[in-house]
């Protein structure tokens, strides 16, 4: 009896002792355990999607790869951990993965709610619809009726419920899991509509058996503005997430490339300069090596190079900069000064 | 209590395991407290939402198929009914079509007929070891794809409609004075049962016996419809129709509903004919020549002699067999049916971000259904029992 006992109080105190230990930081964590580990989607061409090697690409993935490039110094020391949209938030607050990259549109509720903030915009999207060409349709008004598929847990499915009861018209969601099955619930005939952001509607209907018997609607009938989120409260990780972007940005302003990234660095301009860690604070205050953003730079590219050869002119989904070109060139990408 | 002088209470074996017991429901207590605080707590550190306000907030989404009034102005409350409804609806109906393919299929399993036993057994391997996910698939991507688009639809007299949105239904309109039908209807059951307790208790005293089935039959159907013509009840159908993309008006049973039944029905169906058939064979064959011997008819010897004692065997595997369609059902969120799980675990988890809430209730909902039906099996079981006399 007094075995049990003593094992009870063994295992109670153990219990308190273990809560009771401090959350270490993230970046620590992330230092210490030599690789990052980034959410991103389960499969999206343009975005996040894994090759037949396993090998992650896309613009997301490249997000991840700029933080584990300035945390790490090694673009390569990532975990990839593929989530769908229900799943995606519980993962990042559990701690399962440090970082979320994954396609997730910035609102109120996700931002104040869920203990999880938003470091900034890494592709400025809307919601649009696919429909079939054989359908005759022109204009997301004419959808009365119509049977659409959503991916379930998303924002989308909202924004479809607003459009639609604002439209005062009527339509029948049916809502899959995972890209993957709605786009084959699509192409076997389930839905006169696909709805998504504009973005993965281009990527899915690459999926589809016949890609080019669909096509996309001119309305965008939301904002959605995707970036990487982190969790709430441990601003120095947040920080760093924010900022790895924030140099991308910069480095497309200032004409910085992966290609001539080494011989910038031997440039006169006083801006070039602060951003790779050559003069100004560099690292300090990131609690990173001087370099990161040179490392961001050097192994993954500026966000103009990103963009292109990911959901560009070097991809097949050939999507225009629009609202994701640089401020000083008509679109609304703007990083503050790295000073 | 003892009178000796140096008498502790731990040396009383009564009172020392009172206190043990008093002491490890405190530390039971305690743990749980613990873990409840501890969670509560960090939650709020980091920032996210607790408690069960969200349940009054507006939904803000559509779900697909409800069975009571829904749409994006009903709060998320409203989504967790809905998606326990259509939980409910395909378990009930899944566990009616599985015990009557189930019974069918274990009969014919043991049949002397060698083609039939043969075929039984080819389903009954073939349907219990493919995945249950996998033949979800395959009814709903492969079987659904082979159905025409709306405006091509099959249609029956112009009535019924099937396409790869679902099938369509008139759906019947009860006019005024059709109340009287429905009261018709219940009185012809109860009317019914009674002649059936009456019948049965005749035959044990007197030996003679009553048609029940012919009768019972008469008033079910007989009844109402008198009653239809005298209370000159109305009755309309709405009767669906192609507009625009897709048909509207009528009853719609989605495609979702449909993979999710058959692929539930025939999985557990498989199953629950290997349970009929050794509830069949746990019958010891000197019964069957004994009430042959007796001069009874083939029939009669399996309603009276066999199917009792077989009972006793099946009811309780049966009862897993339920509990397992029951949970199965929840697979239904892969191919977009809209049970709770994909509905209130789903969407409406993803909204709030109140995973510890939304999966708390959820997973209380699977426990007190799996409870329920266990409760009802276990009273039958009791029933059915061998009576001693």
């Amino acid at each position: 009896m007094r075995k049990i006992t003593w094992s009870i109080v063994a295992v109670v105190v153990a219990l308190f002792i273990s809560a009771g230990l401090a959350q270490a930081s993230t970046k620590d964590e992330v230092q210490k355990r030599g690789y990052l580990q980034c959410g991103v989607s389960t499969g999206l061409p343009g975005f996040s999607n894994p090759d037949e090697k396993g090998t992650w690409t896309g613009l997301d993935v490249d997000v991840c790869k700029a933080i584990a490039a300035a945390t790490l110094g090694d673009a390569t020391k990532i975990k990839y951990v593929p989530l769908n949209a229900k799943e995606r938030f519980t993962a990042l607050q559990s701690g399962e993965i440090d970082a979320l990259v994954r396609g997730t549109t910035w609102t109120l509720t996700r931002d104040s709610s869920l203990g999880l903030n938003f470091t900034g915009v890494n592709y400025y999207d809307g919601q649009g619809f696919l429909v079939s060409k054989k359908l005759g349709v022109k204009s997301a008004l004419e959808l009365d009726g119509a049977a659409v598929c959503i991916q379930g847990g998303t924002t989308t499915e909202l924004n479809l419920a607003d459009y639609f009861k604002e439209k005062k018209m009527e339509y029948k969601p049916v809502v899959f899991d995972t890209h993957d099955a709605t786009a084959k619930a699509f192409d076997n005939g389930r839905c006169d509509v696909l709805t998504s952001d504009q973005s993965q509607l281009y990527g899915l209907r690459t999926h589809l058996s016949k890609p080019a018997d669909a096509i996309v609607l001119p309305e965008v009938i939301s904002k959605e503005p995707l970036g990487p989120v982190v969790r709430q409260g441990d601003d120095a990780w947040f920080n760093i997430v924010k900022w790895a972007l924030n140099a991308m940005i910069e480095a497309e302003e200032m004409g910085v490339t992966q290609a001539n990234v080494d011989e910038m660095k031997k440039s006169k301009n006083p801006g070039v300069r602060r951003l790779l860690g050559v003069d100004g604070i560099g690292g300090k205050g990131l609690g990173l090596n001087d370099d990161w953003a040179y490392q961001i730079i050097k192994q993954v590219g500026n966000y103009g190079e990103i963009f292109e050869r990911n959901v560009g002119k070097g991809s097949p989904l050939q999507i225009e900069r629009g609202l994701n070109a640089l401020w000083s060139k008509g679109g609304i990408m703007y990083a503050p000064p790295l000073r | 209590m003892s009178n000796s002088k140096k008498q502790f209470w731990w040396n009383n074996a009564q009172h020392r395991s009172l206190f043990f017991q008093v002491l490890l429901v405190a530390l039971l207590v305690g743990f749980f407290w613990f873990i409840g605080s501890n969670t509560l707590t960090n939650l709020e550190r980091r920032g996210i939402s607790t408690g069960f306000g969200f349940l009054s907030q507006v939904s803000g989404f559509g779900i697909i198929q409800h069975l009571i009034p829904f749409d994006e102005t009903y709060t998320f409350g409203r989504t967790f009914l809905v998606g326990l409804l259509n939980t409910l609806l395909v378990s009930a109906v899944g566990i009616v079509f599985a015990t009557i393919i189930g019974v069918v299929v274990g009969v014919a399993r043991l049949s002397n007929n060698w083609l039939i036993a043969k075929l039984a057994m080819v389903y009954i391997e073939i349907f219990r070891n493919i995945p249950l996910l996998l033949q979800m698939f395959f009814w709903y991507f492969a079987v659904l794809r082979t159905l025409p688009a709306p405006k091509q639809s099959w249609s029956a007299g112009d009535v019924i409609f099937l396409n790869i949105r679902g099938l369509y239904l008139p759906e019947p309109i009860f006019g005024p004075g059709f109340n009287f039908v429905f009261w018709a209807l219940g009185l012809a059951i109860v009317t019914t049962l009674f002649i059936s307790r009456w019948a049965k208790l005749r035959q044990e005293q007197t030996g003679k016996q009553f048609k029940t089935m012919t009768v019972g039959a008469g008033l079910i159907f007989g009844l109402p419809t008198i009653v239809f013509f005298l209370a000159d009840a109305s009755l309309s159908w709405n009767v669906p129709a192609l507009k625009g993309f897709n048909f509207r008006g009528g009853i719609t049973i989605i495609p979702e509903f449909t993979a999710l039944l058959t692929a539930l029905s025939i999985y557990t169906g498989a199953f629950i004919a290997e349970v009929v058939r050794s509830g069949i064979m746990a019958v010891n064959s000197g019964q069957t020549e004994a009430a042959s011997a007796l001069g009874l008819h083939k029939n009669r010897i399996l309603k009276l002699v066999v199917i009792p004692q077989a009972m006793r065997v099946i009811i309780p595997q049966l009862t897993s067999q339920y509990l397992n369609l029951v949970k199965n059902s929840s697979l239904a969120t892969a191919i977009g049916y809209p049970d709770l799980v994909a509905v209130f675990a789903g969407t409406t988890l993803n909204q709030t971000g109140q995973a510890i809430e939304v999966i708390a209730m959820t997973m209380g909902v699977y426990l007190f259904l799996s409870l329920s039906i266990s409760a009802f099996m276990n009273w039958y079981n009791k029933k059915m029992m061998l009576v001693e006399r």
